[in-house]
């Protein structure tokens, strides 16, 4: 019998990939913006368990507000990533150390 | 097994397994397959949670709208996979203790607080519709929030446009700020001239630019 336990277990397994996915990418920008949307994937996964199990449709209505969110973040993200490659012909996290931080 | 547990068996086992591949796998292109391949799982998830809306969502405006987006602006960019397993090795302890960590924490809060004891509940009535139920929480408690995240749209639209356009030398534009300065002796000219007869032409000084 599905319980409320197995869909928050696939989201924080999902969640934990994508944490992992950050440390091993981090010269790539591209995975590291795939690595976050897997994130919001499994944050959403919570939410619409949730909003099942507990009877409340608002949870899904959050789930449409992150979709939302995360589609601008990807758009912005993905054009700033274009920018910089035209820039300076890479995207690669190392050679973007003009700012020293 | 009832098939309900096979079938999120299955579709989490996809899920976990082309998600795994994302982060591995380390050609950009694969990788934002892999990720098409996670989504339509978690989608058909979503659907055995009866959130068939969401699910249509995720698979149009995610696979269809995003994920494709990504995969233009990885053939675009044209970033090849070579050198990154070194760096993965390097990597791979650290990322993976800290994964294990996150995901240990997160089980013992899933595991301990009763969860497993909040078996599915009954299906929605026959003539339900997700859709409809959804809509109706949307354009009234959230309508707020929903006039603020077209707004957020909207700045990403301009945003992402305002970023990559590139204006070239020789394309041709037009300045908005000239043309609504443009008074109106600069285009027009009155010249006074004597009323002409029946049968005679006048001399080709009417009206003059426009």
């Amino acid at each position: 019998m599905l319980t409320l336990a197995h869909f928050l277990t696939l989201g924080a397994l999902l969640f934990s990939i994508a944490v992992a996915g950050i440390f091993l990418n981090r010269k790539n920008v591209l995975i590291l913006l795939m690595c976050i949307e897997l994130m919001l994937l499994a944050v959403n996964m919570n939410f619409v368990a949730l909003s099942r199990f507990m009877g409340h449709m608002d949870g899904q209505v959050f789930v449409f507000f992150i979709l939302t969110v995360a589609a601008a973040e990807a758009a912005i993200g993905l054009a700033i990533l274009v920018v910089l490659f035209r820039n300076r012909q890479s995207i690669a996290v190392g050679d973007l150390s003009d700012l020293k931080g | 097994m009832p098939i309900i547990e096979i079938v999120f068996y299955f579709f989490a086992a996809v899920l976990v397994a082309s998600a795994l591949s994302v982060v591995t796998v380390g050609n950009p292109v694969y990788a934002v397959l892999f990720l098409v391949l996670s989504f339509f799982s978690a989608a058909c998830i979503w659907l055995l949670l009866e959130a068939e809306f969401l699910a249509i969502v995720l698979v149009l405006v995610y696979v269809g709208a995003v994920m494709v987006l990504f995969l233009f602006v990885v053939m675009m960019l044209d970033v090849g996979g070579g050198q990154k397993k070194a760096q993965f090795a390097r990597y791979l302890p650290v990322g993976l203790l800290v994964a294990l960590a996150m995901a240990a924490q997160l089980f013992l809060v899933i595991w301990t607080q009763g969860f497993e004891t909040q078996f599915m509940p009954e299906p929605y009535p026959e003539g339900f519709s997700h859709t409809k139920a959804l809509g109706e929480l949307l354009y009234t408690d959230y309508l707020y929030a929903f006039e603020i995240a077209a707004v957020l749209l909207l700045v990403a639209i301009i945003a992402a446009i305002a970023l990559t356009h590139r204006r070239r030398p020789e394309t041709r534009y037009q300045d908005p700020s000239e043309q609504i300065k443009v008074r109106k002796e600069e285009r027009v000219r009155l010249v006074s001239m004597p009323s002409e007869r029946e049968g005679v032409n006048g001399n080709g000084n009417g009206q003059e630019g426009s």
